[in-house]
């Protein structure tokens, strides 16, 4: 695991095999009509100095509560948004650096698919048009049928769908259609923003299933971006746990569930109701307090410690650094678990 | 492969025909027994209106052979009944709709145009811009329609070099222009908010995911699911100007006799005196055509505005 | 069981469309005894949402409801306008997924609490608005005193849930139907509203039903299921041997989708559910079960007793094996 270090650039490509390295990425979102009992406006602290590697084929979880920031970032990584600072290297490019025609290019390679399956396909477009616009955009030449044909195929659904309109399909349907699009383009990064969190559960596993079975034939890598540990268990290599802007917890995926070392990913996996009712109704639950604090006014020292067991003074003091711990994983907290 | 595939997929909807969004919207209109009707009856007129060497009985200024031809009352020459020079009121109700219907038509194309262009750009890109033409747009409906309409005319109506363009103060042309240029805002505000409402929708993010450049969502994406604002304010825009030509003709500053010209609001206009005197006729039937058009491209639009309508369509 | 609070028997909804009669809800029966927590478990579709709107008359006019809802010897399918007015938010609440459509914006949590109550019960202000401290209280929210003036868009997401379920159990309604009151909740959170949930049923003997997809809330929180598939119940259970040992297809179906602990394949149920506008002939679930045979195309099953449950399978007892 590499040593964090904040807002030190490192190029990528001095390290071997990464795909994606994101280094000290933060956003903040100007609150327009509101302004605060100062009189200042209020600005929401979405991402704070977040840090990770994503390497070439391995899928990244990317999990937290609402707040948590962690969709800032999947839009981040893809310039969907404008970071406020940090940098973002893909293979080896630093994309802060590049012009829109450049940034098009590099496009091509990274791709996102969509929590909502009902709004993200455009209504008035054929899901074949939908598919091939990816093509279309890019100016890529060839028979354009044949391609959606195949990628219609590939998800699971079959080549006389791409003349039907969205709203014919179900929920899990249109998310394979949303999957094809993504992969038009032969992408190596795909950010998953929530993908499965609006389908029913029985759906959901084939949705999840559709994105291992992609990734062993295609060496795509993945951010997989939940609130549903359990989902994101099955699919992650490693895991990231988001509160409030910060990673709190960063490592391989069954180090972090089997040996959760900060104390929000414990509450967190503890949280999650287990479908078994004699394991549930009898294991220790830890329960937090109060709801996730309002990103506009963090608190200060650990983001944290307004809910957290442990909470001692010198966690209001002073913010508690990413360190490695018994593991492999890395945490920040002053008074780690395990 | 092995879980690739979702099985027996094919329930027997697909089957069925695929339904276009816009064959979802046309059913839904022909729904609406008003806007059914209205179309009929708009496009009788219309038909009417096209054909009128044929379907006029004489010309538009042209007096009816009777002595004595003036203030005649329905009758087998005169089927409307005559004015008070005995020219034939039918006839000149066709004219007169006919030059209504091309002011209607034209201003409102016109100012969608425009307004199109302007909202979208404004809602699109918003900062700044968005700022300007809005006040811009503001200040323009801040003012009583027709009185700046009035003040406008006699002051573009005054400057030499606009004519070229326009036209002459008093021609068909200089009105239609004038309305364009006073319509587009209630259009481009329309368009505007719709596309301030898309701007955020998936689908539009992916379609910068992928690299497309503004101009292309616009095109692509922005406009044809503004259809059906767009094509309810373009209905809405062909009433203000009819009836906004009608009530400029009615105070006399509407499109000049001149070249035998007439139109509906003139028509109307004429019946001002004749209210009085009892020659009810040249009140009753233009009113009753201006009304009748109103409401139909009313009801046509309300129509339209439910069956373009985002949440009435079927969703999954 | 003594004589159950609600009972259900025969529910049947239709709704007229455009495109023919939807029949959403098949015959559904149901028993809810005083003071028991029972989940009504389905994914969408299934009719569950419906069922329960049906039974509050919160159904569009589109829709018509055939069959009978008992309420504490109340009768409320058919019931006028009046007087399931006046049972709404006395004898029977309803909670939603989303809390906030529930609040008004312009008006302060406390105001409508005491609303709720003087719609019902004699009440003087003063009275209620010191009751709706006191209710603010007993859900869990911090400063009642001060919350009570705040307006719903100060309060958190789970805060408003509370609030929410404050407002429903204003007036100790006999019955309290929570839809999917959870989902929208971060999961952290989710657990504190379900430990409101049960607090709420114990201290005012409410019966709650809760209505979920998820199956980890029900083993959790409920002593008995029903399972939905299609607008009919298919399984009906204890809680511990609905997951022990399912006797529908469709439960065990959904048991094997959700994701377990160990990086195995997920097992998602193939196929979807089937259009109720044209529903299959016998049972449901045949396009989508594995132990189909050529019976499960003719009568719509009924629900048999198969030992301590209840399943709607035909062949439920030559399929039981033990999880």
């Amino acid at each position: 695991m590499t040593r964090q270090e904040t807002k030190t650039p490192v190029p990528a490509s001095t390290e071997s095999g990464t795909l994606l390295s994101v280094r000290g990425l933060e956003k903040q979102f100007q609150m327009k009509a509101v302004r605060g009992k100062s009189g200042r406006k209020r600005v929401v602290q979405a991402v704070s100095d977040v840090s990770f590697d994503v390497a070439p084929g391995e899928t990244l979880g990317l999990v937290g509560e609402s707040g948590s920031g962690k969709t800032t970032v999947g839009r981040c990584v893809l310039r969907l948004i404008e970071p406020t600072s940090g940098q973002v290297w893909f293979e080896g490019v630093d994309l802060a650096q590049l012009s829109f025609e450049e940034l098009r290019v590099v496009r091509r390679k990274m791709q996102i698919v969509f929590q909502d399956p009902y709004a993200s396909l455009d209504p008035k477009m054929t899901v074949g048009a939908s598919i091939a616009e990816p093509l279309v955009v890019q100016g890529v030449g060839g028979d354009h049928n044949e391609k959606v044909v195949s990628l219609l195929e590939l998800v699971g659904l079959s080549a006389d769908h791409a003349r039907r309109f969205p709203h014919e399909f179900s929920g899990g349907q249109r998310q394979r259609i949303g999957v094809a699009r993504a992969l038009a383009l032969d992408p190596a990064l795909i950010v998953l923003d929530e993908p499965v969190s609006a389908l029913d559960v029985s759906i959901q596993a084939g949705v999840v299933n559709l994105f291992n079975d992609l990734q062993s034939r295609l060496g795509m890598s993945y951010i997989f971006i939940a609130h549903d540990l359990s989902v994101v268990r099955h699919t992650a290599d490693r895991v990231a746990v988001m509160y409030l802007g910060k990673i709190m917890e960063i490592g391989d995926a069954e180090t972090v569930y089997e040996h959760p070392t900060h104390p929000y990913t414990k509450a967190l996996l503890s949280a999650v109701p287990l479908p078994n009712p004699r394991v549930e109704r009898s294991r220790n639950r830890i329960m937090l307090e109060g709801d996730v604090p309002s990103p506009v006014n963090p608190p200060s020292g650990c983001r944290f410690r307004t809910r957290c067991w442990k909470a001692t003074d010198l966690c209001a003091m002073q913010e508690p650094a990413l360190e490695v711990r018994a593991h492999g994983q890395l945490s920040a907290c002053h008074h780690p678990e395990g | 492969m092995p879980g690739l595939t979702q099985g027996s997929d094919l329930t027997d909807e697909l089957l069925l025909p695929t339904v276009s969004p816009r064959r979802m919207a046309f059913d839904r209109f022909v729904g609406h027994r008003a806007a059914v009707v209205s179309v009929f009856v708009l496009g009788t007129m219309v038909l009417f209106v096209a054909l009128s060497p044929l379907t006029a009985r004489y010309g538009v200024n042209e007096a009816v052979q009777a002595p004595p031809n003036y203030f005649l009352s329905p009758r087998g020459i005169a089927w409307l009944g005559t004015d008070d020079i005995g020219r034939d009121l039918y006839s000149r109700l066709i004219y007169g709709v006919r030059v209504s219907l091309i002011i209607g038509f034209f201003s409102a194309i016109i100012s969608v145009v425009i307004g199109c262009v302007v909202g979208a750009v404004a809602g699109f890109r918003g900062g700044r811009f968005d700022d300007i033409t809005m006040r811009v747009t503001d200040l323009f409906l801040a003012f009583p329609f027709l009185v700046t309409l009035l003040v406008m005319r006699n002051m573009l109506g005054a400057i030499d070099w606009l004519r070229p363009i326009m036209g002459d103060i008093s021609s068909v042309r200089f009105i239609i222009v004038l309305f364009a240029i006073f319509g587009w805002m209630g259009v481009a505000r329309i368009v505007r908010g719709q596309v301030l409402a898309l701007k955020e929708r998936e689908f539009i993010e992916a379609a910068r995911a992928v690299g497309a450049t503004r101009w292309y969502i616009v095109r692509r994406h922005l406009l044809p699911n503004s259809v059906g604002p767009i094509m309810v304010a373009l209905t809405f825009s062909v009433v203000s100007a009819i009836v906004g030509e009608a009530t400029l003709a009615f105070f006399g500053y509407g499109p000049q006799a001149g070249a035998g010209a007439t139109s509906l609001g003139i028509l109307v206009g004429q019946a001002k005196g004749a209210v009085n005197t009892g020659f009810w006729w040249l009140a009753l039937f233009p009113c009753l055509v201006l009304v009748t058009i109103a409401l139909s491209i009313n009801f046509i639009g309300d129509a339209l505005r439910d069956a373009t309508d985002p949440r009435m369509q079927k969703d999954a | 069981m003594s004589e159950p609070i609600l009972q259900i028997r025969d529910l049947t909804v239709t709704f007229a469309t455009p495109l023919g009669p939807l029949v959403a809800v098949r015959g559904v029966d149901l028993d809810v005894g005083a003071g028991e927590l029972v989940a009504v478990v389905g994914e969408s579709g299934s009719g569950k949402s419906v069922s329960f709107l049906a039974a509050m008359g919160l159904l569009p006019s589109t829709a018509t409801v055939h069959g009978s809802v008992m309420l504490d010897g109340v009768q409320l399918v058919g019931a006028s306008a009046k007087q399931m007015r006046s049972v709404r938010g006395r004898l029977l609440s309803m909670i939603f997924q989303d809390p906030l459509s529930a609040l008004n914006p312009v008006h302060r949590i406390g105001a409508q609490i005491s609303e709720m109550l003087r719609a019902h019960q004699k009440m003087s202000e003063r009275a209620a608005r010191a009751r709706a401290v006191e209710l603010l209280e007993v859900v869990g929210i911090p400063q009642p005193g001060d919350r009570a003036m705040q307006y719903p868009h100060e309060f958190s997401g789970g805060m408003r849930q509370r609030v929410v379920i404050a407002m429903a159990i204003a007036n100790s309604p006999k019955v309290l139907i929570a839809d999917e009151p959870t989902t929208a909740l971060d999961v952290t959170v989710q657990a504190q509203i379900l430990e409101v949930i049960q607090k709420v049923q114990k201290q005012f003997g409410t019966a709650v039903v809760l209505i979920t997809h998820d199956l980890g809330v029900v083993a959790r929180v409920c002593d008995r299921v029903n399972v939905m598939y299609a607008g009919r119940f298919v399984e009906r259970a204890a809680v511990t041997d609905l997951f022990d040992a399912p006797t529908h297809p469709y439960t065990r179906g959904l048991l094997a989708s959700l994701p377990q602990a160990g990086k195995e394949r997920l097992v998602p149920i193939v196929g979807f559910p089937p259009n109720m506008l044209r529903p299959p002939s016998g049972c449901a679930f045949r396009a989508r079960c594995a132990d189909a045979v050529s019976d499960c195309e003719h009568a719509v099953p009924e629900l048999r007793a198969v030992g301590a449950a209840q399943s709607a399978c035909i062949r439920a007892a030559e399929l039981m094996q033990p999880r």
